[in-house]
């Protein structure tokens, strides 16, 4: 269970403009200033322009969001819609936020 | 064979290096399109994969090989076992992706392919790829959502496929064991989407292992719409094409070559012809080892290489009892100039058998080839599919100009008449030897006739086939009021002819001898009778003689009487 202050690090690979990717950066950043607010960062990477960085995370499916900190890495993929399981999947504690 | 030619110049076409298939299709997948390779688990997809990307390697195309189901290192070490090389790539040649969805992967809500894309994009570009393998995309897209992303998925992957101008495979596990029938979900969707789909069938049948392969559509080309058995053997997938359209004519030729047994080859007429398939049937015990065996000896003493394959006992077992017969065979397989190959490692199908004949006698360079018997491995195979092998055996071998010699075990309880032979190889085979016993006078003997052969004016004579320690014989046999004598009979025959001859003989130098004598005898009554004739003619010549003495002398006395008497001469002679 991660205590108040832990740093949360986020690495989400999209493709484009396209849909899900646009939803999934919406639905990441508005959970994350909900429940981890001033303690998180997120990097969005956009396949196209660094398939090179793809290859290296192996990513196949976008979007893919990557959990680096606090590790272990886990990896979530999709729209990212359901808050609940989002959260759950991330190690995100109830009672933070 | 034959597998350059029209197809190689096909540029519609890239080669997948895969015997057979490439024949089937005239020249491979077709360039710049999407195949779909469907089959049930162990049925050969990424096999398949591998192979065309390996083919790809050979020909300076490269590739990239897009792993959703097996880690990328197992698939090399996989690849590894078929020497094609996969192994020892230099970057920028084959490239693998491992697309393996982790065990941990947590999904929430929609996703699509486009990362996967991006990423193989830019590889592409780099490398140049132009071939493309996605292995077991059913995978991925079982993570997705519904059916209508699912369709979306593939869509965007067809059409980057096609953008981009990669020959693409992309195999799938069918839905069930039953393959060639996924009409419903994304597979289907895929069928009528892709330019060439082909789908890899694995079965038992009677609890032999049968692997098919069979291409469902070739969108612009002809292709070979059966079934065809294939295997996966050591240097990979190999599809037992039947004879496709374009293949030449097997060179024919009136060479000669020996079948071992002198009187044999004077009863065909020289021998068999090179190239030929030979048969010989017979029941069990007929010396039909035997008489193939000869073939071998006689083949390695002409410095051909022959490979001996034996079906019912070991290969080493086979030496030995033909070298009671008088063949040796143990010094050829010392030069290696004979292979004896033990069937009885081969297990599986009649196909997998033939694939394995075609490699070894292929390593060989085997010009000569004795296969006994051939009917025994047939049973135990699928019926329906073992005259297709026989067939393509006997194509396969005339093609290769390698002489074949087949046996043939006739069922006991079957056929006591000789038109039974199994598989009706008989009707393909250019020469047919028939052995049979003939039982007589409380014994078997081994006869031996030719039932038929094209091409050659054959003896119709049935022959005795006699085994010694010398080797392989035929004797003519006795026909003797109505019946056929054999063996023993047929050797009192011959004796009571030779002392009937003896007798004859005796009997004409006798009546010779009595007449010389006859001859003699009168010879010598002729000249006694000569020498009487002589003394009668001298006897008769000294009475002429006398006679005319004495007139003379009586006539010369009265003159000298009238002398003395002083007589007229006037006097009359009345008294004379």
């Amino acid at each position: 269970m991660t205590t108040d202050g832990t740093m949360f690090s986020f690495r989400l690979y999209v493709a484009g403009d396209a849909q899900n990717s646009s939803r999934a950066i919406a639905n990441l950043t508005a959970l994350c200033r909900a429940r981890l607010a001033g303690r998180h960062q997120i990097e969005i990477v956009d396949v196209f322009g660094h398939p090179e960085r793809a290859l290296m995370d192996g990513i196949v499916m976008t979007p893919t969001l990557m959990r680096l900190e606090p590790g272990p890495v886990r990896r979530l993929i999709g729209t990212l819609n359901a808050t609940d399981d989002v959260v759950a999947a991330l190690g995100i504690a109830r009672s933070e936020g | 064979m034959n597998t350059a030619g029209a197809s190689a110049a096909d540029t519609t076409k890239s080669r997948t290096g895969i015997a057979g298939f490439d024949q089937m299709t005239g020249g491979g997948v077709p360039r710049g399109r999407t195949t779909l390779v469907i089959g049930g688990p162990g049925s050969g997809k990424t096999i398949f994969g591998l192979q065309f990307l390996a083919e790809g390697l050979r020909s300076g195309e490269p590739g990239i090989f897009v792993a959703f189901e097996e880690a990328t290192d197992r698939i090399m070490a996989n690849a590894a076992s078929f020497g094609w090389g996969l192994e020892q790539v230099r970057p920028g040649e084959v490239f693998f992706l491992d697309a393996q969805p982790t065990a941990d992967l947590v999904q929430l809500g929609d996703f699509d392919l486009g990362g996967m894309i991006a990423t193989l994009d830019a590889k592409a570009t780099e490398m140049g790829a132009s071939r493309i393998v996605f292995d077991a995309l059913d995978i991925v897209l079982a993570l997705l959502p519904d059916a209508a992303s699912k369709r979306r998925e593939v869509y965007r992957l067809h059409e980057w496929l096609l953008g981009r101008g990669l020959t693409g495979i992309i195999t799938a596990k069918s839905d069930s064991d039953d393959s060639g029938t996924v009409s419903g979900g994304p597979l289907g969707f895929m069928q009528f989407m892709v330019d060439c789909a082909v789908t890899l069938n694995h079965s038992v049948v009677l609890g032999v292992s049968q692997r098919d392969l069979r291409v469902l559509k070739f969108r612009s080309s002809p292709f070979d719409e059966n079934e065809s058995p294939f295997l996966i053997g050591a240097t990979g997938i190999e599809v037992a094409a039947a004879r496709n359209l374009g293949r030449m004519d097997a060179q024919v030729t009136n060479e000669r070559v020996s079948s071992g047994v002198k009187r044999l080859d004077t009863m065909l007429g020289g021998g068999y012809y090179r190239g030929a398939s030979v048969l010989i049937t017979g029941f069990p015990g007929t010396a039909k080892t035997t008489l193939s065996g000869a073939f071998a000896e006689a083949a390695c003493l002409r410095g051909e290489k022959t490979m001996f394959v034996s079906i019912d006992s070991d290969g080493s077992e086979v030496v030995r009892n033909l070298s009671s017969v008088g063949i040796h065979l143990d010094r050829f397989l010392k030069t290696g100039l004979l292979q004896m190959v033990s069937a009885r490692s081969i297990t599986g199908s009649a196909e997998t058998f033939l694939v394995r004949i075609k490699t070894h006698a292929r390593a060989q360079g085997a010009r000569c080839l004795v296969i006994d018997p051939v009917s025994t491995l047939f049973k135990s195979g699928n019926e329906l599919t073992a005259r297709n092998v026989a067939e393509r055996l006997i194509d396969w071998s005339k093609a290769e100009g390698i002489t074949l010699v087949c046996t043939s075990l006739l069922d006991e309880m079957a056929s006591q008449q000789e038109g039974g032979s199994p598989l009706q190889i008989s009707t393909l085979a250019d020469t047919w030897i028939h052995l049979n016993y003939l039982v007589q006078a409380g014994e078997r003997n081994r006869g031996m006739s030719i039932i038929k052969s094209r091409g050659t004016a054959h003896s119709n004579q049935v022959r005795e086939l006699i085994l010694s320690d010398k080797g392989v014989t035929l004797a003519d046999i006795y026909t003797a009021g109505g019946e056929v004598l054999m063996g023993t009979l047929r050797w009192e025959k011959e004796s009571a002819e030779r002392v009937a001859k003896e007798v004859d003989e005796v009997a004409r130098t006798l009546k010779m001898v009595r007449l010389d004598a006859e001859e003699a005898e009168l010879g010598v009554r002729v000249k006694s009778l000569q020498v009487e004739l002589e003394a009668k003619q001298v006897e008769r010549a000294l009475l002429v003689r006398t006679n005319k003495t004495r007139k003379a002398e009586l006539s010369g006395g009265r003159s000298r009487m009238r002398e003395l008497r002083g007589g007229d001469a006037t006097q009359p002679v009345a008294a004379s």
